[in-house]
């Protein structure tokens, strides 16, 4: 490398990662991108000489909730700035701890709000369809005919209650409303008349919404208010021909009321792209119920969303650094 | 009412594989003198004379010259779903018998199962599901990506009833929308869900991430995807079926989904259905095959019954038949 490239490397503000490639590093097309901005510092390499190494690291690159942010970490970091966190969801970050450090966080709401609203409306569609189950008979190599009184049921003209109208649960309604759909929400905040107007969505109380969705869509964040949201009252609520959808977090259900509401029929079917741990044991209840989809939390993996997720990140960051107004920064409660 | 004067409306079976639904069955007892093929053949003379109507349930009875012969009274046969290419139009009018199909009733669920069927490949639905509960899961890796729907373009191939409400839907995922169809649409129907026209299928087939065939089966359409369509689609594009298996070139699909020519495909319908088990659809990765489901949800099955219903009853009074299909 020539003297002139390395003096403009280290110039670069320092910026950790987990690592780079495999299955837990950031993609190879990513870290090409932050290295841009930034001198890029895998976590190896900071273990490997953690005093001289720690001293350069301006901010850390939190994607995949890797590497993991603990006492012991900010200590090693003198002249850390910002935490950009890949996403939106930041349960997995203890701010008050980050925050006594003097440490700012960023989260990237824009960049997964599309990408989400699509995998809710992927699993709503795939679970009233039964379209997993129905690719299994398609394939199996038992299956000689294709019964004719094996019905899913409809999406079109049914009633959609999505929990949580924040920027990816407004997406969500839009995209619903093209399917001629009765969209409640209920949210912290009720929206202004235009924009429930704009999607055709009534504001509801959480008992009404529960009790007269055909899809119960849950879109909030976990917080302490929202760990739990969804336990055995609320599942007792809805309806027993209903379908519950999760890309929120895995907390925000109380995972044993749901394994009892769909053993005893309480609710139809559930359709989970988070679960509380990911993964899952192996032996766990819920993946063996044929009325439960469930996705290793694919909600933003996309090649377009992972993309405009670093470029978020990386701005955030940037503004830290160069003293300028945050677009994404998150507090602690 | 006693049993005799209700109209005679010959059904294959009732229950089973493939026969009316049970509960569907009470309906029609209550509005016609249902004989099954079974009944018939057991009493063809007798029988054969009251038949004026059949209702064609999942293609079933089939109807060929023989039958008709044996029917003289038959008036109209009533045929489930907005498919018509299971029947034969010309023989069925030279014995001056009507017929009539579903094609509203069926749209929304089947534009429905299109958008769930180009959601579920783009993100890997299936593959990702298998991975969740698989034994051998112990992490998930942060490498494992699909491809976003909204913002993608999307070709639609057919843009009639059910065209249009894929075309509605893919709207609202702010996708591009490029269509081909025998007739281009008026203005104001294309600017109500910004789809463009492409004259040439070409010229679509060359743009799109997501292709979808939404056509009828007619001699003009079967094979209307082979080797060469696939080429010219984009090596990253997923091919969409949700119309009839003939209109894709199946053995052309499989060399293209092998060589990667096109990136995935997801068929509702294949041909014939269900596959040979050792078919190669069946072992690819990149597939997603469902067991013609477009529109198989309990409310419209059960409006179909009832419009086939309402399409015997006029035709046996000899009234305007609601969903008659012309030749």
């Amino acid at each position: 490398m020539r003297t002139a490239q390395v003096m403009a490397e280290q110039d670069l503000p320092g910026l950790l990662i987990m690592g780079i490639g495999g299955t837990h590093g950031v993609q190879e097309s990513l870290a090409a991108l932050l290295k841009k901005h930034f001198s890029v510092i895998t976590m190896k390499e900071l273990l490997e000489n953690k005093k001289e190494v720690g001293k350069k690291i301006q901010c850390i690159f939190v994607s995949e909730f890797r590497p993991t942010i603990d006492q012991e970490l900010l200590e090693s970091l003198p002249n850390l700035k910002v935490i950009g966190n890949s996403g939106v969801g930041v349960d997995h970050l203890n701010l008050k701890m980050i925050s006594n450090f003097g440490v700012r966080v960023t989260n990237t709401p824009h960049a997964v709000a599309d990408s989400t609203a699509d995998m809710g409306m992927a699993l709503m569609l795939a679970s009233a369809r039964r379209l997993v189950e129905g690719s299994q008979i398609a394939v199996s190599p038992d299956t000689n005919y294709f019964a004719a009184d094996w019905l899913g049921v409809e999406v079109t003209r049914a009633t959609l209650g999505i929990i949580g109208m924040g920027r990816i649960g407004y997406k969500v309604a839009q995209r619903a409303r093209a399917f001629e759909m009765k969209i409640l929400y209920h949210n912290r905040n009720r929206r202004s008349q235009e924009e429930e107007q704009a999607v055709g969505a009534c504001y509801s109380e959480m008992e009404d919404l529960l009790q007269q969705s055909d899809f119960v869509m849950l879109v909030v964040n976990l917080t302490p208010q929202t760990e739990k949201l969804i336990g055995k009252k609320e599942l007792g609520l809805m309806k027993p021909t209903a379908t519950l959808i999760n890309i929120s977090r895995g907390a925000v259900i109380d995972q044993d009321a749901l394994v009892e509401a769909l053993q005893n029929k309480t609710i139809k079917a559930a359709a989970l792209d988070v679960t509380y741990p990911e993964p899952l044991p192996r032996n766990h209840p819920l993946l063996k119920l044929n009325n439960v989809i469930i996705t290793p939390h694919i909600g933003t993996a996309t090649v377009q969303a992972t993309h405009m997720m670093a470029e978020e990140a990386i701005a955030n960051m940037l503004s830290v650094l160069n003293c300028q107004p945050i677009p994404s920064e998150v507090f602690p409660q | 009412m006693e049993a005799q004067e209700l109209p005679c409306v010959l059904i294959d079976c009732i229950g089973g594989k493939h026969g009316v639904y049970e509960d569907h069955a009470e309906f029609l007892k209550e509005r016609f003198c249902l004989i099954t093929m079974k009944e018939y053949l057991e009493n063809k003379n007798f029988l054969g004379k009251k038949i004026r109507a059949i209702y064609m349930w999942y293609h079933k009875p089939v109807i060929n010259e023989e039958l008709l012969q044996s029917l003289p009274n038959l008036k109209i046969v009533a045929s489930s779903g907005v498919g018509i290419d299971h029947l034969d139009l010309s023989l069925l009018s030279s014995y001056g018998v009507k017929v009539s199909n579903t094609p509203f009733i069926v749209s929304t669920d089947t534009a429905d199962l299109g958008m769930a069927l180009m959601l579920a490949s783009s993100r890997r639905l299936v593959e990702g599901h298998q991975m969740a509960i698989s034994p051998d899961t112990e992490y998930f890796p942060a490498d494992w990506l699909g491809a976003e729907v909204s913002g993608a373009t999307l070709g639609i191939i057919g843009m009639g009833t059910i065209g249009y409400k894929v075309a509605e839907r893919a709207k609202a995922f702010e996708m591009k929308i490029l269509y081909h169809n025998r007739k281009q649409r008026n203005k104001e129907e294309e600017r109500a869900v910004g789809a463009t026209y492409c004259k040439k299928i070409d010229d679509l087939l060359q743009q799109a991430d997501f292709v979808m065939l939404v056509v009828n089966l007619t001699p003009q359409t079967h094979k209307l995807i082979g080797k060469r369509e696939l080429q010219l689609m984009k090596p990253t594009a997923i091919l969409i079926n949700i119309s009839r298996g003939l209109v894709v070139d199946q053995d052309a699909l499989v060399e293209a989904l092998q060589n990667k020519v096109i990136k995935a495909a997801a068929l509702d319908v294949t041909y014939p259905e269900p596959l040979p088990r050792d078919h190669p659809l069946l072992k690819l990765k990149n597939v997603i095959i469902t067991p013609h489901i477009g529109s198989a949800t309990v409310k419209t099955r059960h409006l179909m019954k009832e419009n086939m219903t309402e399409s015997i009853q006029a035709g046996l009074a000899g009234l305007p038949i609601p969903n008659e299909v012309l030749l």
